[in-house]
């Protein structure tokens, strides 16, 4: 065995041990739908004890967020220890001990564009689940036109005043902190006048309400800036440079809702759920087979441009294909996850309506399947237009 | 890197246009470009280096199979370098080695002789091959035995008294009949009767009754490069159609300007790309694991046999009334999607492993 390999088969063992010695048995279930998430934060209420003590041991250990340095929070795990940490994960069924935007989104994003002191200052709370944050990007006159919005953020020397209206708020009524495009310059071209600054969601003025979604549940909100006073020093990047950013962050967005194309809303595999369906309809077989055909090559897909990413090839356009058809592919599964349950699956309290319903905004947050197809085909591609 | 210098050597040796002067003056396969290969070691790529191969692998072979789907390059690659050569591995005896050698200098080629109905099946074989004092007589007929009317051995699979069993021989062993058939690809596939053929213990490749333990791998190995040439295929096939678009003007812009033709492009790029991903995924599984490749290369197989005939049909579209002339070469890439399609099982076939190895 190489060196590489022997010190790769020391980490997995080392870890293996450590994670059957502190998952608490609870969380040992592979849940990761919405009522067993912890998505932390200060107004967090802890589903249970076991909730609670494992996420506390993996902050100990930085495994909140297994790739960031650890000066950060992280545990500073090189790509392959990464993909062994996930492996040794699903090989105990264990439940991710935190999720959050502040992983997925904004720490990329500061990872890549914020000072020394912005990392000091806002990772380390997020990797510990203490501050949860949400994104604030959509506006009822920017949607797909995302460089269009309107909501400003005024110079006013030592602060910025915030005035406008975000719309799709994923969770700001139960946020600590908001980051937002906001424009910084209303003379510029469009994409040339934007910030991204970060605001707490309880400075005076800030309000949200939530929006009734057809899956019954409200993970979106409207959120109101009115006359909000914003310290001067919580721009990230330079002042109305924030599309790159956005962008930046976009683009890791579009990778974590295309990894949820891999697996079933419930996280199992599609023969599993037409197995217990008892199902003896070809049709349906026939599909799910091509369903499956798909999604295994789309994971594929997904590690492959991670390694990319590793090696210092950034999947940048490369995460709109992958957003596209993650997200088609979700669609797609939990038709025919509906389709296998019958009429079992249309009683509300049986769970997989709202997963099922859930899905259809995947193809629409984070920028549309549309948008997708056309950034494809002018940057990828070198299509006209 | 290895694929680079393939796509060099084939934009100049066999373009599609190569193609089309094969067919044009009736001919199936180039015997001097087989020998060109084999001196780059292609012909050799799974052949261990003591039996003068360049034994580079399985990912390489579906590298070298993806550049030569670009441009529909006829060869006896897949039949010989990568089916025969895999069978003759997983037997260690001198003659095994001999035949290993003969493949890599390009001496002798190879046909895979299995279906016998419309669609692949080898479990469901009927040819006989009844025992008779030491050896064997076969009789049956073998289809679409691709590369068989240029081949110089044959591998043909037949039924024994308890089993399949795997037999070598010659061609022209006597009571062998082939018949070439003008294939819609315009490439070698033949029909072949066997008439009271007689075998003897040393044609037999791997243990009498047991045709899987070496065939097995064969068709893996096999079906994972012909799932790398669909996919260059439809990568080729995708990028003439790319270049139209950004060509040809109608309403006094180019039409790759319309979004209902961008999207469907868009598209079809996404789908070649997570198919490339299976190509790869198989290739490495055959060259790190490959006693559990199935699930990889079944994988492989169905997407690119889906991927490739996506490509081309929306290649013709995209290509308007040229895309249906013979003079374009789309036809020609069309034509080679759907017998790629059949050939080594289809997508049904496949997707079926699939589905057993997840479950369902």
């Amino acid at each position: 065995m190489a060196e590489e390999d022997r010190a790769i088969a020391a980490f997995r063992d080392e870890l293996r041990a450590w994670l059957e010695a502190n998952c608490p048995a609870e969380m040992r279930d592979g849940r990761n739908d919405e009522a067993s998430i912890c998505w932390g934060g200060k107004n967090w209420n802890f589903t249970s004890e076991a909730q609670r003590t494992w996420l506390q041991r993996c902050v100990s250990k930085g495994y909140t967020v297994p790739t960031w340095p650890i000066e950060y929070g992280g545990a500073g795990l090189s790509r392959d220890q990464e993909k062994v940490f996930h492996q040794e994960m699903h090989r105990l069924n264990a439940r991710y001990p935190l999720q959050s935007f502040g992983i997925w989104m904004l720490g990329p994003a500061l990872l890549h564009f914020g000072t020394h002191e912005q990392k000091l200052h806002y990772l380390p709370p997020i990797a510990r689940g203490e501050i949860r944050w949400c994104q604030g990007y959509s506006e009822p006159v920017a949607g797909s036109d995302l460089a269009n919005v309107q909501s400003r953020a005024e110079d006013k020397g030592d602060h910025w005043l915030v005035n406008g209206q975000k719309i799709w708020t994923s969770y700001a009524d139960q946020a600590d902190w908001i980051f937002a495009l906001l424009r910084t310059d209303r003379e510029a071209p469009k994409h040339k006048g934007i910030s991204f600054i970060l605001l707490d969601m309880t400075s005076p003025g800030v309000t949200t309400r939530p929006i009734k979604l057809i899956s019954g549940a409200s993970p979106f909100c409207e959120t109101f800036f009115d006359d909000v006073q914003v310290p001067r020093e919580q721009v990230v990047g330079e002042v109305n440079r924030g599309w790159d950013v956005a962008k930046y962050l976009l683009t890791h967005e579009r990778e974590m809702i295309s990894a949820a194309g891999g697996t079933m809303g419930s996280g199992r595999a599609l023969g599993a759920v037409l197995a217990d369906s008892g199902s003896t309809d070809t049709v349906l077989r026939a599909d799910a087979m091509r369903a499956e055909v798909d999604g295994l090559a789309v994971a594929l897909t997904l590690e492959r441009y991670k390694d990319q990413a590793d090696a210092g090839q950034g999947a940048g356009d490369a995460s709109a294909m992958l957003k596209y058809m993650g997200t088609e592919l979700n669609k797609r599964n939990l038709e025919l996850v509906m389709a296998a349950g019958g009429s079992d699956a249309l009683i509300w309290e049986d769970g997989r309506a709202p997963n099922w319903l859930r899905t259809k905004a995947n193809s629409i947050e984070g920028g549309t399947s549309e948008v997708m197809l056309s950034i494809i085909s002018k940057r990828v591609l070198g299509l006209p237009g | 890197m290895l694929a680079d210098a393939a796509r060099g050597f084939l934009d100049q040796a066999a373009p599609a246009a190569h193609l089309r002067r094969l067919r044009d003056s009736g001919q199936t396969q180039d015997r001097a470009l087989w020998s060109e290969m084999a001196a780059m070691g292609w012909a050799g790529v799974l052949v261990p280096e003591e039996a003068g191969g360049s034994d580079m692998g399985h990912a390489a072979a579906c590298a070298l199979a993806g550049e030569m789907g670009k441009t529909l390059v006829a060869s006896p690659f897949l039949s010989t370098a990568v089916i025969a050569a895999t069978a003759l591995r997983q037997v260690s005896d001198a003659r095994a080695g001999q035949a290993l050698a003969r493949i890599a200098s390009g001496e002798v080629t190879y046909a895979l002789a299995i279906d016998e109905g419309a669609k692949f099946a080898p479990e469901a074989t009927q040819m006989q091959a009844r025992a008779e004092g030491n050896g064997f007589r076969l009789n049956g007929e073998k289809r679409f035995v691709v590369d068989g009317a240029n081949a110089k051995r044959l591998l043909v699979l037949a039924r024994t008294d308890a089993g399949l069993t795997l037999f070598d021989l010659p061609a022209d062993r006597d009571g062998i009949i082939r018949e070439g058939q003008a294939m819609i690809d315009s490439r070698d596939a033949a029909r072949i009767a066997f008439a009271d053929v007689v075998a003897t213990g040393e044609d037999v490749l791997g243990q009498v009754d047991d045709a899987m333990t070496v065939l097995a791998p064969a068709l893996r190995a096999g079906q994972a490069a012909l799932a790398a040439e669909m996919a260059g295929l439809a990568a080729g096939a995708f990028g003439m159609t790319v270049e139209y678009l950004k060509e040809r003007k109608q309403f006094g812009v180019p039409i790759g300007a319309f979004q209902a033709l961008q999207h469907r492009a868009a598209h079809l790029w996404c789908e070649c790309e997570v198919t490339a991903s299976a190509i790869l995924n198989a290739g490495r599984m055959l060259d790190e694991d490959p006693d559990n490749a199935a699930l990889a290369v079944s994988l492989a197989k169905a997407r690119a046999t889906d991927t490739a005939q996506r490509a081309v049909q929306e290649g013709v579209q995209m290509h308007g009334g040229i895309g249906m002339t013979d003079a374009f070469d789309m036809g020609f890439y069309m034509k080679r999607a759907r017998v790629g399609a059949e050939w080594l099982g289809d997508y049904g076939y496949h997707a079926n492993i699939v589905a057993q190895a997840r479950g369902f």
